[in-house]
């Protein structure tokens, strides 16, 4: 490795035992461990400052990880409730039950139509005294209210938001109708949010990647700094870059590991919480659904992104300001 | 082993620190750099251990030119210099073991291999068996002696040291002389630079002498007649 003294070192008057490629290639290993653990005993110099970029990346990368599971969800959600879209036909007041029924058997004819179910005004308003609690007060009233509802299930085909928005058009346009109501109205409302928070997240974690990249960078710039002096012995008695920068390197990942292991704690206590709230709501509806977490290779996913976001900051700050400290 | 061919150092901002150097130190040479306080003494020093790049001129060290010396190859190259400072900037945080370890372990030993020679190289500078002292727990003399442990645990060939006894008394001062003397002995090639002429003079090695970044006495003339006639020149 001398580069001077090649040739000559062995003849020094000072004996020389260098060390052979095999061993050196066996010690990079040796000090990359040594160095490694150095790093981790490192972060227990200056504890608050990698408390807090720990916590910053694990708590940074919680939130698009919570997201993802909530877009999985949705996703699976999402396709459930496509199927099963209903489209409710209030009647006009004024029409007999003959023209109810006729008109019923003529919905039941169309192509779009899979089935069609009557509940006519007298069982509707019967319904309606039983379970609004106005009781016998719905008695006094001069007449019935309330018009014959027709409830049409479309075919598959016509059961996708958009087909059946046609066929709750063609619907309205009949006579006998008065109004038409698509219950698949909160279903599209409920796509487009996930479809919002899917563009979102990829915005959202690509921003939140970068903080973490710039934070960590940050704090291994001033732990780079704070060491000033030591680097520029370092540098004195003949340390290359590589060799200074190696334990800021692995500081910088294990800001990841550990950082990793705080993301993945928070996901779970946010996802834990989301899930009480979905099972009251899944219970309201009857829903066989159960929110997936995080699947065990997303796990890792999310453990190698921490890893590597805290290289990449560390990598960037390392290669910017080892190299600017030059000896005195 | 050094040489410098119209070597001229100037500083950004345009200070001409050192001014068209000639001189050739030869390899197992234990020779003394003087001059006045900016004279460009540690200048001179910094060429060599490739702290700073000429100006004008080449420096060579054992035949290589300096000039096709590569920021990347800076290390290997710092690796074959023991570099001694009057400040010895020893890590204060790390113990004298770490300390002179330190050169060694960047060079991939493992820590058992490293401890013999750390502690052969303490022995030689008198402070065997302080391994696990801290420098702040050492005198001033001490520290420097554990900077000197430091700049030869790994025996480089060439040997740098500036002002290494500007804070000591004289009997400390001879007593790392001799160290110096003792390191030549076996085959080290050693400059010295300080301005302390006294301690020189009784040391009877060849002299260099600066003055306003000229070299005015490469003491090839003087040889073995003793610093005091250089000394007095200035
Ligand atoms: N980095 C620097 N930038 C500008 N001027 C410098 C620098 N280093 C040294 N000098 C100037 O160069 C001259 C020689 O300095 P130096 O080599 O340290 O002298 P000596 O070691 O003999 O006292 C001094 O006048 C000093 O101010
Ligand atoms: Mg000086």
């Amino acid at each position: 490795m001398s580069l001077l003294f090649r040739s000559k070192r062995g003849e020094q008057g000072a004996k020389i035992t260098r060390i052979g490629p095999i061993r050196r290639f066996i010690m990079f290993f040796v000090s990359n461990a040594q160095q490694a653990v150095g790093s981790l005993g490192e972060l227990w110099r200056t504890p608050f400052a990698s408390l807090m970029t720990i916590a910053v990346l694990g708590l940074s990368l919680t939130l698009p990880a919570t997201l993802y599971v909530v877009v999985k969800n949705s996703q699976a959600v999402g396709q459930q409730w496509d199927n099963p879209a209903e489209i409710t036909a209030f009647l006009d007041k004024d029409l007999s039950s003959q023209q109810v029924e006729t008109f019923q058997r003529r919905v039941s004819l169309m192509d779009e139509v899979a089935e069609v179910s009557h509940i006519s005004r007298e069982e509707a308003l019967r319904e309606f005294r039983e379970y609004s609690g106005f009781g016998s007060a719905i008695d006094y009233l001069d007449s019935n209210p309330l018009p014959d509802v027709l409830i049409i299930t479309p075919v598959r085909d016509y059961s996708s938001s958009e087909r059946a928005s046609q066929l709750q058009r063609k619907l309205a346009a009949e006579n006998e109708v008065s109004e038409v109501k698509l219950d698949l109205d909160w279903v599209e409302r409920l796509q487009a949010l996930i479809q919002l928070i899917e563009d979102a997240l990829g915005a959202l974690a690509i921003l939140l990647c970068i903080a973490v990249v710039l934070i960590v960078g940050n704090t291994i710039r001033l732990g780079i700094l704070n060491r000033r002096d030591e680097i520029m012995i370092m540098k004195l008695v003949g340390a290359t870059d590589g060799y200074i920068q190696r334990p800021f390197l692995y500081t910088g990942a294990w800001y990841g590991v550990i950082g990793g292991l705080i993301a993945w704690l928070a996901t779970f206590l946010l996802i834990w919480w989301i899930r009480a709230a979905v099972l009251r709501v899944t219970e309201l509806y009857d829903s066989q659904f159960r929110l997936q977490g995080l699947s065990f290779n997303e796990l890792l996913i999310l453990w190698a992104v921490a890893v590597g976001l805290g290289l990449l900051g560390s990598w960037i700050a390392v290669r910017r300001h080892v190299a600017a400290i030059e000896p005195r | 082993m050094i040489k410098f061919e119209q070597v001229s150092k100037t500083y950004p901002g345009g200070f001409q620190a050192l001014n068209q150097v000639n001189f050739h130190l030869r390899a197992g040479e234990l020779a003394f750099l003087t001059g006045h306080s900016g004279a460009g003494k540690s200048t001179l020093l910094r060429l060599i251990a490739l702290m700073e790049r000429p100006s004008i001129g080449r420096v060579l060290i054992n035949g290589h030119d300096l000039r096709k010396i590569k920021r990347r190859q800076i290390p290997y190259v710092r690796r074959d210099i023991g570099v001694i400072f009057q400040d010895h900037r020893l890590l204060m945080d790390k113990t004298v073991y770490d300390n002179v370890a330190l050169p060694l372990l960047i060079e991939g030993y493992t820590h058992k291999e490293a401890a013999k020679r750390v502690s052969a190289s303490l022995d030689k500078v008198g402070l065997g068996g302080k391994e696990r002292h801290y420098p702040i727990m050492l005198s001033g003399g001490e520290q420097q002696r554990v900077g000197i442990a430091r700049a030869i645990v790994n025996k480089p060939p060439l040997l740098l040291a500036d002002e290494p006894t500007g804070n000591l008394d004289p009997k400390l001062s001879m007593d790392i002389m001799r160290l110096f003397e003792s390191f030549n002995s076996v085959g080290m090639s050693v400059l010295i630079a300080s301005h302390d002429l006294g301690l020189i003079a009784r040391m009877r090695y060849r002299t260099l002498t600066l003055k306003d970044g000229r070299m005015i006495d490469d003491g090839l003339a003087h040889e073995h007649h003793g610093g005091a006639l250089t000394g007095s020149e200035l």
